[in-house]
């Protein structure tokens, strides 16, 4: 039986003909067929990965150059384009629609010879920590079926988490990739802001987005931020510096400099059992010479209301291409003017959560509450910049834990959108300030449900990110 | 009723003008007027999911060039911001617009009415893209969108409300539409919908200082238009006054067959339009290289080429101001004197043969099927006397016009067109007319001078034309003399 450990052993196993993709593929097919209650994909594409998985293998037969990520198996969040594919981010508003073109990223993994195996479920527009806002249904944490596996990018962490796929795509306006990577107990990155094309990603809040990946291991992480970043005609947000080869260059013998932030260690929100694990290994990273030392942080209160405020406001503005006209979702009712047609269609083809962010961000993008709520959210930003800026002159990284707490059982919060929303404290730092992050699956609660160590660096810093977090996994090996 | 008041008329207008680019605002579809609906529509211009915009630096070029030639303020630091509404014309729900922050600021345009010049201040300048076209008339039972104009770069240039009535109205319209076709940012079409314009407008006694309430009229789709419009409602609003009636702020069209506006909607609150910095466009910085490179690409304006036609070539200003009226007209006519000195034979046959076959035949200069060139070989055959200016414009010209590929010489030569000026060949005729009119000669030798012209038309038709009128008349006086 086929049992994925990473690329790089995959490509051996292919090269040795001990595998073929043909076989991979099929083997994640039963898979996702068995763990169907999980509902970590919206759409399976088995033939076509059936198919380009038997092209590839006559390929390799034939000694042709092979991509970068021949024959790994990937499985994609519903937010991002892939050219003739169905495409809906778990939303009614895009029932039945097919892109016509492939996100920059989607095309450079297909590239590379990638096999794209599915859409994978998420909170609609990635809205929400549980993935329970999905028009599709909720999605299941695989390790205890009755917790959420987080959210927004739910079916992708689930995906890796379950063994469905190899890797996975998601998307991080706030923490979507690095919190159900934490609550799963996988790998999840979060590049630089800028680090890889949005061109073909859903826009939720288009200074917040960016592309995020799912994996087990550092290197695998590795090799997919070096085929997906760099510049692209079709993004000016997009940065243009060169791309570094991460997944060659890990291995890296150094004593970093490290901040913590003993408000956020000592956060009455936080899990003890999480707090002490942190300052556990911080110690011994100590005392294995590194150096480890807290930084005054006294912005912590305020990064959670300017993120809402500001990636509501950009909300409001990135969802209102979805009206009924041009494609997707209409009202069937027969409506009175203009208006009524707009109210109808998107009053039902929106979900509740994304309705609620939406008005949130008409809101305080009015006049009269504009200055108050979004210019005062800016200044927070800015200041959060200013900071973070600070900080990074003087350390390599910022260790934060990725959540205040294990994944939560389903329907626990729905009905307190408040305390969800201050569950993002220690992500949304690095959307704010568009620098690169990273859950690392280190630890195990005593529950049994797994929790992660997050690490920050300054902007396009991946590779020390990268660096260090493969050390981390080396060195802290999870019991299982 | 008699008027009891004085009244003032102040009017501002806020004009869009379509940019000449090849490519729109933030994508690479085509502009292309005309085209069958929805044809020129990426994904981008459609607004599907994920898509960004990118921008089309040429867009910022044109906008600066207006704003250089307007005598604007350049902005350096410049941005887009969104401007978030609902319409099934705008894709994305939001029309991206400097609004905000205009990259050309204050300015001015001068205009002429009745001899006197004014200067009519702008507020600004800013960039923005157009949205589609509503088409409400094509289905009976349905609105059609067409999304081909979506995302085609505009400027919108705000006057102060420094126009005082319909004729300057009229005056700043014109001067603007020609500046746009001097710098070729906009075609200045606004029939086609690449030059628009909305007027705002508000009345008060002479002498009051504060403004009243102001109408605003869309969409008038011709220079005249906007001029009888601003006639037909500052006389409503006068009459309102004097009436005792309250105005109240409203969007007013204008009805041409009518001549009549039409209330729209009134106007007592304003939109929220939400504006923020769009965060799918990076902020963008202008470097002065870039604004001195374009004001020095800014083409010869009309005041300047006057200034040149009638100091250094000696033209009437008269002449100078006709020629110049047009960018192509006189881009023409300098393309002319690059092959000849004789400014003023080039002045006459722009303003006369050039401009008669223009008008008969309803076409632009670009359309008229002989070059300059051949224009000024037209000239020098005229001034070396080999042919006449009659037989060089009602003949000569007409055949090159059908032949445009010829040389002017050559087909004068065929088509029998050269002047004979060699006394060998003009001294039978002239024995001929003068034996014929003997009578006539002894009527001259007794000073009946006049009858010359008659002895010169005679020997003109026997030559069929061709003879050379000023040796002619020389040799006929000495013939007489003897």
């Amino acid at each position: 039986m086929f049992e994925f450990s990473s690329i790089e052993q995959y490509h051996q196993s292919l090269q040795e003909g001990n595998i073929t993709c043909a076989e991979a593929v099929a083997h994640y097919l039963e898979q996702i067929k068995k763990t169907g209650r999980l509902n970590a994909f919206i759409e399976v594409y088995e033939e076509e990965a059936l198919q380009k998985a038997r092209e590839l293998d006559n390929q390799r037969r034939q000694a042709r150059p092979l991509g970068k990520l021949h024959g790994v198996v990937i499985g994609i969040k519903d937010v991002l384009c892939h050219k003739d594919h169905l495409l809906t981010a778990s939303s009614k508003i895009l029932e039945g629609f097919t892109s016509i073109y492939s996100a920059t990223a989607i095309e450079r993994l297909l590239t590379e010879d990638a096999i794209i195996i599915g859409r994978l479920n998420c909170d609609e527009f990635a809205m929400g920590s549980t993935n329970e806002n999905s028009a599709y249904g909720k999605v299941l944490n695989a390790l205890d079926e009755t917790r959420i596996p987080g959210g927004s990018s739910g079916g992708s962490a689930v995906a890796v988490q379950a063994g469905l796929c190899m890797v996975s795509l998601g998307s991080d306006t706030g923490g979507s990739v690095r919190q159900p990577a934490d609550l799963c107990g996988i790998v999840g990155l979060k590049p630089t802001y800028g680090r890889i094309s949005r061109y073909g990603l859903i826009a939720y809040a288009s200074s917040f987005d960016q592309i995020g990946i799912f994996s087990k291991n550092i290197p695998d992480a590795a090799l997919l931020l070096e085929v997906m970043a760099g510049a692209d005609d079709f993004d000016s947000t997009v940065s243009e510096r060169p791309v570094e080869q991460y997944s060659s260059s890990l291995t890296e013998n150094k004593k970093y400099r490290i901040a913590f932030f003993n408000e956020a260690l000592d956060h009455p929100s936080l899990d003890p059992e999480i707090s002490k694990a942190m300052k556990g290994t911080l110690e011994d990273l100590r005392q294995k010479g590194h150096n480890v030392q807290p930084v005054e942080f006294d912005l912590l209160e305020y990064i959670v209301p300017a993120y809402y405020v500001l990636t509501t406001a950009e909300a409001s503005s990135n969802l209102s291409r979805y009206d009924g006209i041009k494609y997707g979702y209409r009202t069937p009712v027969a409506t009175d003017g203009l208006t009524e047609f707009y109210k109808e269609t998107r009053s039902k083809g929106f979900g509740k959560e994304v309705r609620r962010r939406i008005m949130l961000g008409t809101f305080v993008l009015s006049s009269g509450y504009y200055d108050a709520y979004f210019t005062r959210a800016q200044k927070v930003r800015k200041l959060l910049y200013e900071k973070i800026k600070l900080i990074f002159n003087q350390f390599d990284f910022i260790f934060l834990p990725t959540t205040p707490a294990i994944a939560f059982r389903i329907g626990e919060k729905m009905t307190d959108p408040i305390s969800m929303y201050l569950a993002d404290i220690y992500t949304v730092m690095a959307n704010l300030a568009g620098i690169p992050a990273i859950s690392v699956p280190l630890y195990t609660h005593s529950s049994g449900m797994p929790f992660g160590l997050q690490v920050l660096s300054g902007r396009f810093n991946e590779l020390s990110l990268l660096r260090v977090s493969n050390k981390l996994m080396e060195q802290y090996p999870k019991q299982k | 009723m008699a008027v009891k008041h004085i009244y003032e008329t102040v009017i501002g207008l806020e004009v869009h003008a379509q940019l000449l680019t090849k490519s729109k605002l933030f994508c690479g579809d085509a502009i292309a007027y005309g085209a069958a609906p929805n044809t020129h529509v990426s994904p981008i211009t459609l607004a599907h999911p994920g898509t960004l915009p990118k921008m089309n630096k040429k867009a910022i070029e044109f906008a600066v060039k207006m704003g250089l030639a307007c005598h604007c303020e350049i902005e350096k630091n410049n941005y887009f911001a969104r401007k978030n509404y609902f319409y099934p014309d705008l894709p994305k729900g939001y029309q991206i617009s400097q609004h905000t922050t205009p990259v050309c600021k204050g300015g001015y345009i001068s205009i002429k009415v009745n001899g006197t010049e004014r200067k009519i201040r702008l507020n600004r300048i800013h960039m923005e893209e157009d949205a589609g076209k509503s088409i409400h008339d094509a289905d009976d039972a349905s609105t059609c969108i067409d999304l081909n104009r979506a995302g085609t770069p505009l400027i919108e240039i705000v006057s102060e409300p420094d126009l005082r009535s319909a004729d300057e109205t009229y005056a700043y319209l014109t001067e603007l539409r020609k500046l746009l076709r001097y710098l070729d940012v906009c075609d200045g079409n606004m029939e086609e919908g690449s030059l628009r314009c909305d007027v705002n407008i508000s009345v008060r006694r002479e002498g009051e200082t504060r403004l009243g309430t102001k109408v605003e009229i869309k969409n008038l789709n011709s220079i005249r238009n906007a001029k009888r419009a601003v006639e037909v409602e500052s006389k409503r609003l006068v009459d309102m006054i004097e009436r005792g009636e309250t105005i109240i702020q409203q969007t007013r069209s204008f009805d041409a067959d009518r001549s009549v506006t039409i209330a729209i909607r009134d106007k007592e609150d304003a939109d929220d339009y939400r504006y923020f910095a769009d965060p799918d466009l990076t902020p963008f910085l202008l470097e002065d290289e870039f604004i001195d490179r374009i004001r020095q690409s800014i083409p010869a304006l009309q005041e300047e080429r006057i200034k040149k036609y009638t100091g250094q070539w000696q033209l009437s200003e008269y002449d100078s101001q006709v020629l110049t009226e047009e960018k192509e007209i006189a881009d023409y006519f300098e393309a002319i004197v690059q092959h000849t000195s004789n400014y003023k034979a080039a002045s006459n046959w722009m303003t006369g043969p050039v401009r008669s076959w223009l008008n008969e035949n309803n076409k632009e200069i670009d359309a008229f099927p002989l070059s300059a060139q051949k224009v000024a070989e037209l000239i020098q055959l005229v001034e070396s006397g080999k042919l006449s200016f009659s037989s060089a414009s009602s003949r000569l010209l007409p055949y090159l016009i059908q032949h445009p590929s010829a040389q002017p010489e050559l087909a004068a030569i065929e088509q029998n067109l050269i002047q004979q000026s060699d006394a060998s060949s003009l001294e039978p005729l002239i024995d001929e007319v003068l034996t014929k009119y003997a009578e006539k000669v002894q009527e001259y030798k007794k000073g009946k001078k006049g009858v010359l012209s008659l002895f010169v038309g005679e020997v003109m038709k026997r030559s069929k034309g061709k003879a050379d009128p000023k040796v002619t008349n020389e040799l006929l006086l000495e013939k007489l003399k003897a």
